[in-house]
């Protein structure tokens, strides 16, 4: 009996193993970018082209990036959300138009509604390099001195925001 | 007529390739070995040298310019690493937090043996008595 127990001890250890990784998502890879300051830059608004937005003038409160395209589906899958959001709580939410075309995402914008203040044009995709972005929609949370302090990689659902967006705004809000 | 259309064929199939493979110049060599070791993103078991991805090709445009303008193929590398994190490398760094990926199996190895020469002499010393 003695001389199967440990056999099974370690099989046993193996099945938890295995199914702690069965429940990780490989496409949740941790951003290097939270607890830094967020890149600069400079873009052109998507509906006023000869107006800029850059995070600069966002330093002193806290913000929401929300980085969003026409083409992408998962976006629509969470535009509702961030419209409930952005009318029901005070909240500056910056769309960054990801690898768009301007026309596109002007339409979609009257199409679904505009939950952003503004949205900057990244048509090449650049400004998206310098945040890490690699899967559209993806939401940063930048706190009054222009740190990262939370990353939302795939849509925002209402749950992921009372949960853990709201209280973290708020909590950022009262520093 | 056969001999046409296979002609044509692959002057085709060569205009395909020529659109995807990069040129043979020798920052486009050391752009792809740099991307061949850079994990994709967006399909994760494909180096960024080997995906076809918007986002892998945007990004070795970017690491050929990089190169272009004179960085070095570690500070291309870091360019990565400090947007993306430790998960681009295919080859992961010599760190804390990798020590156990590094020398776990040397590890396991010496533990083996351990238990191996207890385990022998334990059967030696039964033989005996």
């Amino acid at each position: 009996m003695n001389r199967f127990l440990i056999p099974f001890a370690l099989f046993i250890f193996l099945l938890i193993m295995l199914g702690l990784g069965l429940r990780l998502n490989p496409h949740e890879v941790p951003s290097p970018l939270i607890g830094k300051p967020a890149p600069g830059f400079q873009l052109s608004q998507l509906q006023a082209p000869d107006k800029f937005i850059t995070p600069q003038e966002l330093k002193g409160q806290v913000w929401l990036l929300n980085v969003w395209a026409s083409w992408c589906v998962s976006c629509r899958l969470e535009h509702a959300a961030l419209m409930d959001l952005a009318s029901q709580h005070r909240v500056t939410m910056i769309g960054l138009n990801y690898k768009d075309t301007r026309l596109n995402g002007i339409n979609a914008l009257r199409e679904l509604g505009n939950p952003y203040q503004v949205s900057g044009f990244d048509e090449n995709g650049r400004v998206g390099v310098d945040f890490g972005v690699y899967g559209v929609p993806e939401t940063f949370v930048i706190d009054k001195t222009g740190v990262i302090r939370y990353k939302q990689i795939g849509p925002l659902t209402a749950e992921v925001i009372t949960e853990k967006l709201l209280p973290l705004i708020k909590e950022l809000n009262r520093a | 007529m056969h001999k046409i259309f296979l002609l044509l064929l692959t002057l085709a199939i060569s205009v395909c390739n020529a659109q995807s493979v990069p040129g043979n110049s020798e920052l486009d060599l050391r752009m792809m070995r740099i991307a061949g070791e850079l994990r994709c993103l967006v399909c994760q078991n494909q180096t960024l040298a080997d995906s076809n991805a918007e986002l892998a090709i945007d990004l070795r445009k970017q690491l050929r310019e990089k190169l272009a303008s004179g960085m070095s193929d570690q500070e291309v590398i870091d360019f990565m690493v400090q947007r993306y994190g430790d998960f681009v490398l295919y080859k992961p760094r010599l760190q804390p937090s990798t020590w156990l990926l590094w020398f776990g199996p040397f590890l396991i190895l010496i533990g083996g043996l351990i238990f191996l020469v207890f385990r022998i002499r334990r059967l030696q010393n039964e033989d005996r008595s």
